[in-house]
């Protein structure tokens, strides 16, 4: 809430702490953060504590450090050799789950013909790729557990490129940090360098032995079993290799950044 | 009356701070009032957010009303659960290190008598089950104090599963998958809440229960 801190500042005859919470009622869930309303929780919380820290901008401040250290604390856990299971195709979940923050109807639509990913930042080859030439590449497949942020999770058969493999040939500088992926419809994510390397991060062009469908990505999504899903990308229009944090469409809205699995 | 004569039996063979609260002494030490808060708060903030988050994708054919959840919705959930988690992994190390190495978890908690338990819940059940002397637990106390602790290892071991199931795979399969590990997770939960329940019924049908545990007498 950009807003807040202008709204701190002293007005005669207005309540900021109330003007906020007020304005806070009338906005969607997603832009309302994790501010909250009333209810048992914040009473008890209230009470035991003295003093109401559970709203406002010091909770979301107190809060979001703490996420920023379990991005550190992840990032130690995370082991680049650790695999994650696999499983046999009978287990693949089918129909597997549509999932996303638009309906089925509204995903994306990327022209075949038109595509070109565009590949920048901290790179040798700064060329953009057609289908056809990314096809080319060589593929593996895998059959693992896709777990959504929200908890549920299910099994898939993705099948592309390792992206470390891709990151070689276009001459990434692996000493940088992140790597950030913009997706077609205005998405975007950003992932650690130690990930993007890991044996089983993959540039996915087929799901379940066909073409991925438009639901899952078309024409390329990546693929990543060390995290949670909303840090798989679909439809994958542009990624740059960055020492610079770029954060991602869910992650500045609160969402742990790391999200490994 | 014969409940009364075996238990006082057992409170003078197994605790030694009975002798010292006959003398007006503490019955409960600092570091375990102190931990027993700290703990209260940060369960509360763990099973608030924790709701929360189980709305985003229930097990079952129910949620929890928002207006017992903390979070706001499932981001603001999940910072606070993944916030207070160092709180309650922290203090219940401390607290377990501590209850281990003073002995005050032998001397409190042990041994349970399958026979006295029995016999404890029927009197409390019948309301005669005396609370004098609050230094000594009664078998009952004992096996729901005992239980409790077990469920919060059971939690926090499956939470962890939850949260890292590539990472810790192993953990994960000992609860059978991930899938099993949250159902696993929701169940420790319902069984600490229910302890809580009747934790704090007791404590206000026991108020000198409630301010041994504020000023440690």
């Amino acid at each position: 809430m950009s807003g807040t801190r202008k709204l701190r500042k002293p007005i005669p005859g207005v309540d900021a702490q109330l003007l906020i919470r007020d304005a806070a009622k009338h906005l969607p869930d997603p832009t309302r953060r994790f501010f909250l309303r009333g209810g048992a929780s914040l009473g008890a919380l209230a009470f035991l504590t003295g003093c109401d820290i559970v709203d406002g901008p010091t909770a979301e401040s107190v809060l979001q450090k703490i996420s920023y250290f379990n991005d550190r604390v992840q990032g130690w856990l995370f082991n680049p050799n650790r695999l994650a299971p696999t499983y046999p195709d009978s287990m693949v979940t089918r129909p597997f789950p549509f999932n996303a923050y638009y309906p089925e109807e509204d995903a994306p639509e990327v022209d075949k013909d038109d595509y070109a990913l565009e590949v920048g930042g901290l790179v040798e080859e700064k060329k953009t790729w057609t289908l056809d030439e990314l096809y080319a590449l060589p593929q593996e497949t895998q059959i693992t557990r896709h777990i959504c942020v929200e908890g549920w999770s299910a099994i898939g058969k993705w099948t592309g490129t390792p992206l470390r493999e891709f990151l070689r040939r276009i001459g990434a500088d692996t000493r940088a940090k992140y790597i950030w992926f913009r997706c077609a419809e205005g998405y975007s994510t950003s992932i650690d360098m130690a990930t993007a390397l890991h044996p089983q991060t993959q540039m996915t062009f087929s799901f379940d032995g066909e073409i991925l469908p438009r639901k899952y990505g078309f024409p390329m999504k990546v693929r990543i079993p060390t995290k949670l899903g909303f840090k798989n990308p679909k439809h994958v229009m542009e990624m740059a290799i960055t020492d610079k944090y770029l954060g991602g469409y869910w992650e500045d809205q609160g969402y742990n950044w790391f999200s490994g699995s | 009356m014969t409940i009364e004569a075996t238990q006082s039996e057992i409170g003078t063979s197994t605790d030694r701070p009975g002798v010292a609260n006959s003398r007006g002494g503490t019955i409960h030490p600092a570091w375990v009032r102190l931990t027993h808060w700290v703990n209260a708060l940060a369960m509360l903030m763990m099973i608030g957010s924790g709701w929360q988050i189980y709305d985003a994708s229930p097990l079952f054919p129910f949620d929890f009303p928002s207006g017992i959840t903390l979070g706001g919705w499932l981001a603001g959930a999940l910072l606070w659960h993944f916030a207070a988690m160092w709180l309650l992994v922290v203090n219940g190390l401390l607290y377990v290190g501590l209850g281990l190495w003073t002995g005050r978890f032998r001397r409190k908690l042990f041994p349970i008598r399958p026979g006295q338990v029995v016999a404890d819940a029927r009197a409390a059940l019948s309301g005669r089950l005396s609370h004098e002397d609050l230094s000594v637990y009664n078998a009952v106390q004992k096996l729901l104090y005992l239980g409790v602790i077990l469920c919060a290892v059971v939690i926090v071991l499956s939470g962890i599963s939850i949260w890292k199931p590539v990472q810790l795979r192993e953990l994960t399969a000992l609860f059978g998958g991930y899938d099993a590990a949250r159902y696993v997770h929701f169940f420790a939960m319902a069984a600490i809440v229910g302890f809580i329940l009747v934790h704090v019924v007791m404590a206000f049908l026991v108020p000198k229960s409630l301010r041994a545990m504020v000023i440690g007498r």
